[in-house]
């Protein structure tokens, strides 16, 4: 098989992330990592709900004084807006349109730097109030699970931009399509974990 | 193609090993360096007994006794039984599927160089201020208070190891869906390559929690978190349910795929199908499946309550069924059948009634009242190595003389295999049957010596004396090792003569792209069929020969692996040198930075061409 065969929008497959033996590994290899991650994610959420308000006796911080939703509604609109950009950027590497999809990922990249930007923010405020990394079991918990998938996040920005600048020049080739594929479903993930912090640690926190 | 391999000086084979991605030099490395620690946790073994062979022994202090017995445990079950059963994956697996390597070679190589810088790292704590000391499973309110940086080698270590053997695991699980070769389906599968395939998912969804329960106490020990001091809100039993939600499927992981190579060596040995072959899946399944289920039998005592211990000895206790079932498969296959007892059948015969006797005394701790009678002591020592060293290692002590020739065309001397296993099991029942009455009497796991006025003095002399012979069995096969590689007389095809799956039908030595065409398997065991049918080839071929597509060596996956182990000991540091966080900003540096090189980097592989395969005469 030739990797660099150059295709066009009439010889483009339908599923290119599929087509070589290389990709449906890739493809399947990483939705069994991403079952991998669930798991990881999982006993994050679990040790954060044992710990939750947990602290040294007369601790002032919990969750319903601690957190504000406005903030956190603005952070989970521009992530869920990212997720949308990334499937268009999908979208057009199906229809073979290199250019469409480089701007919908440019455009997750940058709704993705905006969500980080606020949670640095929302960080460094809680750390401002005394709520350090170190101060409780509850923000030894909190911190980890949200920055677990901080740091997703940044993974996530890593390997967009270098997929983009990569094959900038490139154009689309079999060999890349799945690497765009898996990159996007990470993407997702990401999305879905985060959905999942709102719900969990900020509205039951706040409301529940 | 092959001869070119055997004209290379040594620093060209040495890199060849750091560059390799094939999967069966993955294996040899995997063996090798596996085998390295089983000789580490063994000599450790020899110290535990030589301490505990008479009352009020001072051969070891107290706290060096902690650390033999953390490092033993630690050794074994991570460095040593799931490497070697690693290497028998990487080195049979893909050969039973018909594949040419495994679905990621790459990764194949990060995941061994991931297990052996941990375990490199682990032991280094021997030389860097002390082995870690709070016993194998490291509950926390035993490890947050141990001083020096013992823990911290373990957690950090296992951290690098654990990843490795995730890799390795999502690695066998795309290669086993995938990469059949026509007519392999799912029910045709050699049953090895099934439980590769089941302790492989279990890998998947076990080993993550153990990641998060190591990732805590790292940064409670080194990073000021909280997770398990109660003084701060934490609570200990995090780590204790963590553990063990990676640790009851751990010991599946590590039984499954021993009950695969009993199979195959049953079923191989008896010259006869394999007895129940889809209860055999079947009961792979859901033992599989039931060891997610279990986790807190190992947390009766805790004290989570009568329904909660209730509703999980029920579970253990069903555990018993699909096992009990794959006994009487075994038993089964071997009555009627055209026995010979070969060194590798010795040891299957002989895992049989060990293995059961294992299983029995897990029914009893299953038991949750009777369990707080047994609970730490040597009871629970004598039970785990009745399953662990009477299954895990009795396998791999078998697969090693069965798989031998298929890896290095060299068959092992079966008279001195026989005298390995004579020496083996017995003295490994001398060892461990009479510590179930020393725990009966009351004597506590992880003592580090007793009084002469117990009356365990005879018991522990004989479960000593028992260790000895043990160590006899293993210099045993060292020697037969060493004899055999210098002999080094080819095996030839076939070396066992009644091979039933597709691993024995390659020529020997094994081609380094394993099928020059893609056989087409028509039914369960495919080389028997064909043999059978008078095939002298041993194979049909599913495709015309054509040019092989083959991966690049790569130097990657040793230098990513590198800077996590560079960057393991800027955090070990944290807090304590002024240079710990460069170093470990470097480390990670270093492996970020060849993750982006691999990422760039067009790496398409090479193709063998037809005409060159036409002229490659394989083996013979």
């Amino acid at each position: 098989m030739d990797f660099n065969k150059k295709y066009t929008p009439q010889t483009w497959p339908d599923h290119p992330e599929q087509v070589t033996l290389e990709g449906k590994n890739k493809f399947l290899g990483f939705w069994l990592f991403l079952g991998g991650e669930t798991v990881l994610f999982a006993s994050l959420f679990a040790t954060y709900l044992a710990l939750k308000n947990k602290g040294p006796s007369g601790m002032e911080f919990s969750t319903d004084t601690l957190f504000e939703l406005p903030l956190v509604f603005i952070m989970t609109m521009i992530l869920l807006t990212s997720s949308l950009t990334s499937v268009y950027a999908m979208y057009h590497m199906k229809n073979h349109n290199f250019r469409g999809m480089q701007t919908w990922l440019a455009i997750t990249v940058l709704l993705g730097f905006a969500f980080l930007g606020l949670e640095i923010y929302e960080f460094n405020h809680y750390v401002h109030l005394g709520f350090t990394y170190g101060q409780s079991a509850f923000s030894s918990s909190f911190f980890t699970l949200v920055g677990t998938h901080g740091l997703h996040v940044v993974i996530g920005l890593g390997w967009i931009i270098l997929l983009m600048l990569r094959n900038a020049k490139r154009g689309f080739s079999l060999y890349n399509a799945p690497k765009y594929y898996t990159a996007s479903l990470y993407w997702h993930f990401i999305d879905v974990v985060w959905v999942f912090i709102f719900t969990v640690v900020y509205l039951m926190g706040v409301v529940g | 193609m092959s001869s070119i391999a055997k004209k290379k000086g040594f620093g060209a084979t040495i890199w060849d090993y750091l560059t390799t991605v094939d999967h069966k030099k993955i294996a040899v490395m995997y063996l090798a360096a596996g085998g390295l620690f089983f000789v580490i946790g063994g000599i450790e073994a020899m110290l535990i007994r030589i301490q505990l062979a008479q009352p009020d022994n001072d051969f070891v202090s107290a706290g060096l006794f902690n650390e033999i017995i953390t490092m033993h445990g630690t050794t074994m079950i991570f460095l040593a039984a799931m490497p070697i059963l690693f290497g028998f994956m990487n080195a049979v697996m893909p050969l039973q599927i018909g594949a040419r390597d495994v679905a990621f070679p790459f990764l194949n190589a990060l995941g061994f160089w991931l297990f052996l810088f941990g375990g490199i790292f682990l032991n280094l704590s021997w030389f860097m201020g002390g082995a870690p000391d709070a016993g194998w499973t490291s509950y926390a309110s035993l490890s947050l208070a141990s001083p020096g940086h013992g823990i911290d080698f373990y957690a950090l270590g296992l951290q690098i190891a654990g990843a490795g053997t995730y890799i390795g695991g999502i690695n066998f699980l795309v290669t086993i869906i995938n990469m059949r070769a026509p007519g392999m389906t799912y029910m045709r599968m050699p049953l090895f390559t099934w439980t590769t395939f089941v302790a492989s998912a279990l890998i998947l969804f076990a080993f993550p929690p153990l990641t998060i329960g190591l990732f805590f106490l790292i940064l409670d020990r080194m990073f000021g978190g909280n997770f398990f001091d109660h003084t701060m809100g934490g609570n200990t039993i995090i780590w204790e349910h963590l553990f063990w939600i990676f640790g009851h499927p751990e010991v599946y992981i590590l039984i499954l795929p021993a009950f695969g190579i009993f199979s195959e060596i049953f079923a191989l040995f008896s010259r006869k199908r394999l007895f129940g072959y889809s209860s055999m899946v079947f009961a792979t399944v859901l033992i599989g499946f039931l060891g997610f289920m279990v986790w807190a039998h190992h947390m009766f005592t805790v004290g989570l309550g009568p329904t909660a211990n209730a509703i999980f000895a029920v579970a253990t206790m069903a555990i018993a069924v699909p096992t009990g079932m794959k006994i009487f498969n075994w038993l089964l296959t071997i009555w009627g059948g055209s026995i010979k007892v070969t060194t590798p059948m010795l040891y299957a015969l002989g895992f049989i009634p060990s293995f059961v006797a294992g299983g029995v005394t897990g029914i009893m701790q299953a038991a949750a009242p009777l369990d707080y009678q047994l609970h730490d002591s040597y009871f629970i020592v004598a039970h785990f190595h009745y399953v662990i060293v009477g299954g895990v290692v009795l396998a791999i002590l078998a697969a090693v003389h069965l798989y031998w020739p298929l890896m290095f065309n060299q068959m092992l001397s079966e008279k001195l295999g026989k005298w390995t296993f004579w020496f083996f099991f017995i003295g490994f029942h001398l060892t461990f049957f009479i510590q179930h009455f020393l725990g009966l009497m009351g004597m506590p796991r992880r003592v580090f010596t007793f009084g002469a006025n117990q009356g365990w003095d005879l018991f522990n002399l004989i479960s000593s004396i028992g260790a000895a012979f043990m160590a006899v069995g293993v210099i045993i096969l060292v020697v037969n090792i060493i004899i055999t590689v210098v002999k080094n007389v080819p095996a030839g095809n076939d070396p066992w003569e009644d091979g039933r799956t597709l691993e024995w039908a390659i020529p020997q030595p094994v081609p380094f792209y394993n099928f020059k065409q893609t056989p087409l398997v028509r039914g369960l065991d495919t080389f028997w069929i064909e043999k059978q049918e008078g095939n002298k080839v041993g194979m049909t071929y599913a495709e015309p020969l054509s040019d092989i597509h083959m991966p690049n060596n790569s130097f990657i996956p040793f230098v990513m692996t590198l800077g996590l182990f560079i960057a393991a000991f800027g955090a070990l540091y944290h807090g304590e040198k002024d240079w710990a966080i460069p170093v470990l900003v470097l480390g990670i540096a270093i492996t970020v930075g060849s993750m982006a090189v691999r990422s760039i980097k067009d790496d398409h592989g090479f193709h063998i061409h037809k005409e060159d395969l036409m002229n490659d005469k394989g083996g013979k």
